[in-house]
């Protein structure tokens, strides 16, 4: 250990893997270390055994569970959107060829007790129950207006400005009931709030074009879901790393962050060694996560986020017998701020054993009692077999890390895709490298080697 | 049209005992002495055609060091069909470590994973540590495939691929058996990403690296 590296990454969470992989493909010497001896950390998947020890650590798994490594119990609920940003990263940086993806089979929301597919087409959209007959006229108004719109051909704007005007002056011109706007807003756009509706259109604009071109891709939803879970993206992006010359040790104690008299990175100490380097990534757990350390508060809590990962022997009730959906609960139809999200994968995914379900139910926490805030989701989901909670701190950090070469990624949000990955991953590249990523095909970067 | 077969074949075994250099004989016909480090190069296809005229291809994983520091990740030997565990004939100690693969082999792969230990470099046979009988009779009782190669003069290397291909279950439909192609696009048969995002859809197959 006595090397010295360019960059060390600590925790291989996948923004981190995320990173490790580009900045080795960069040609950066990367030293990537881990506390836990399995790849993930907070963006992991489980199996039965892992899951237990995290949860429940003084039992073990029933075994009518069925075989432990049957099981890839993802600890975040996320899904990929197909036109996304991490989709885009994924094939430029071509660890698509060590994955394979399925499509999740539908969306769902939830509205007035119930919940409705979000339709997938046009012969959907118009069989749906969410909207009567004038409405649906009206919304289909309102969709060929964003679907026409040039930003260079004022004829296309019918005298809105979607960087001026708020979306709420778009939803009133067009005539849409609030019901309409829950579903735009929280179905489509994925907004977890109602705060877009006070701000500019474009960002729900563009959020509403993402999730119908990626609705169009694949067809049955506009999300896709790789096979052995969610733990297989940052697995992927650490063999590119490692391809690419990056250096892995899992199980690794991280006992200290060494830095110089003006505070700035000298390098990570594990036991009686040091290892230098001339800058460090790593998530919030490694810098405190929210406590002192070292005299200084490197990440602060924004928030918290209760999530329960569900064991089911059946599908989602009402979700026509759907292998895998994602649930939408508006925050406005159970008298919340923030929406509840559910995620359920299963054994087609090969993430669970043959007739079993795994639901995950999350929301960001309001009051002192997270666990009844999941309730309105909860009872969607039928007989729950098994239910493991946890509440995590999402952190971020209090510097840029361009003054002491500490660079601090953020926590997985409860955003249901992983937009909000990539946009830290783009952030933190920028910090660390200097300039803006521009992702480049792998073909090409070795057609210049 | 003969039958094609597709398999996922893992290498395993001490750094420097000549994993890399292997496959690069068994794929491209070609050796370098001066071979760094695996970097860059980690993911080969090739085809091996059988005397009754059926084809299998290996998809073939290189473990680009992570396994130095016992990192690998589960990802690297999921749904792998055989593993070919290399040691150094003049290093005592890479035959030990072989070991201790092929029994987390025998601990966490499929029991139907096929085995095969390789002793490597056999042009350095003056230097020899390890001797076949010894190398043999490990196998036996183990019921692994069992060779010597070496990567530099070319011995023996087609020939370990060979016979692993022919030991191999052709039971099952073209793709190979269970596991996904993780290669080609034809042989996915979940949603494939490149497809959609290059419009000249068809990917290489050949050489991936
Ligand atoms: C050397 C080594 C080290 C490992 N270390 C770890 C580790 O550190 N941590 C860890 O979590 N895992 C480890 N594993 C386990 C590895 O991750 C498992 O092999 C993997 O999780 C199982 O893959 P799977 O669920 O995709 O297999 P499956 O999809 O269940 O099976 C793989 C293949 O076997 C076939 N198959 C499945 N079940 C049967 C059956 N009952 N009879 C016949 N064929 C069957 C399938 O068709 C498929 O082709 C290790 C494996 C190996 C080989
Ligand atoms: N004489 C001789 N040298 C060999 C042979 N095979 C490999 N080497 C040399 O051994 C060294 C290591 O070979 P690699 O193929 O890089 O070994 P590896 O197992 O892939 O090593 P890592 O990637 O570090 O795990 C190189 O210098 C090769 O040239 C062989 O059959 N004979
Ligand atoms: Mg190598």
């Amino acid at each position: 250990m006595d090397e010295e590296y360019d960059v060390i990454v600590l925790g291989t969470g996948l923004t981190e893997c995320v990173l490790s992989g580009l900045l080795s493909v960069e040609g950066k010497k990367v030293l990537h270390m881990d506390r836990n001896d399995y790849y993930g950390g907070d963006s992991a998947s489980l199996n039965l055994t892992q899951l237990y020890r995290k949860f429940r650590p003084d039992l073990s798994p029933p075994a009518e569970l069925g075989r432990d490594r049957d099981y890839a119990v993802d600890l975040i609920p996320k899904f990929i959107i197909a036109s996304g940003e991490l989709t885009k990263i994924l094939v430029h940086t071509d660890v698509t060829r060590y994955l394979e993806f399925k499509q999740i089979a539908g969306s769902f929301v939830y509205r007035d007790g119930k919940i409705s597919k979000v339709p997938s087409n046009e012969v959907e959209a118009l069989k749906s129950p969410l909207m009567g007959l004038f409405e649906k006229r009206r919304a289909k108004k309102f969709f060929e207006f964003l679907q026409g719109w040039k930003d260079e051909d004022p004829a296309t704007h019918q005298g809105l400005d979607l960087d001026k005007d708020t979306m709420q002056t778009v939803y009133n011109k067009f005539g849409l009931e609030p019901g309409t706007q829950d579903f735009i807003g929280h179905a489509m756009a994925l907004y977890l709030t109602d705060d877009y509706k006070t701000k500019p259109a474009r960002p729900t604009y563009e959020r509403i074009v993402l999730y119908t071109s990626s609705m169009a891709r694949y067809g049955k939803s506009p999300y896709i879901y790789p096979l052995y879970g969610l733990g297989e993206l940052p697995q992927s992006f650490a063999r590119l790393s490692a391809i690419y010359g990056g250096t892995y040790m899992l199980d690794k104690a991280i006992d200290e962050i060494v830095t110089d008299a003006d505070g700035k990175f000298i390098g990570v100490r594990s036991g009686n060694e040091t290892v230098k380097a001339k800058q460090v990534v790593g998530d919030p757990s490694y810098f405190g996560a929210g406590k002192q350390t070292d005299g200084k508060v490197r990440v602060v809590e924004e928030g918290k986020v209760v999530r329960a990962i569900c064991i089911l022997k059946h599908p989602i009730p009402g979700t026509e017998d759907s292998d895998s959906a994602q649930v939408i609960i508006p925050q406005n139809q159970v008298g919340r701020k923030n929406d509840i999200y559910i995620a359920c994968v299963s054994s087609t995914h090969n993430v669970c054993a043959k007739e079993v379900y795994i639901a995950i139910v999350s929301t960001i926490v309001e009051t002192d009692k997270p666990e009844l805030e999941i309730n309105p989701g909860l009872q969607l989901l039928g007989t729950i077999h098994d239910k493991f909670v946890s509440i995590s701190s999402l952190y971020t950090p209090t510097a840029p890390g361009t003054d002491d070469n500490i660079f601090i990624t953020r926590s997985y949000d409860a955003t249901s895709h992983f937009e909000t990955v990539v946009e830290d991953v783009h952030d933190v590249w920028q910090r660390v490298v200097g300039k803006d990523l521009v992702l480049k095909k792998r073909e090409d970067i070795e057609a210049q080697a | 049209m003969s039958k094609q077969f597709q398999f996922k074949l893992v290498l395993l075994g001490e750094s420097a005992v000549g994993k890399s250099s292997l496959v690069l004989r068994f794929v491209k016909d070609q050796f370098d002495d001066y071979r760094e480090s695996t970097i860059g190069a980690a993911f080969l296809t090739q085809t091996v055609t059988l005397e009754d005229g059926t084809s299998v291809k290996f998809e073939i994983w290189d473990t680009a060091g992570q396994e130095r520091y016992k990192s690998l990740a589960p990802m690297y030997y999921r749904n792998a069909n055989c593993a070919v565990v290399v040691y150094d004939i003049t290093q005592s100690a890479s035959l030990e470590k072989a070991r201790s693969w092929i029994r987390e082999l025998q601990r966490q792969a499929d029991p139907s994973i096929i085995i095969a230990l390789c002793g490597n470099k056999s042009d350095l046979a003056a230097r020899r540590q390890v001797s076949e009988e010894e190398a043999r009779k490990y196998a036996e009782e183990e019921g692994l495939m069992w060779g010597e190669t070496s990567a530099k003069s070319g011995e023996g290397v087609t020939e370990i691929f060979t016979e692993i291909a022919k030991k191999l279950p052709k039971n099952a439909p073209a793709a190979g058996r269970g596991g996904p192609g993780r290669t080609g696009a034809g042989a996915r048969s979940g949603v494939d990403l490149n497809k959609q995002a290059n419009a000249q859809g068809e990917q290489n197959e050949q050489c991936n690296c």
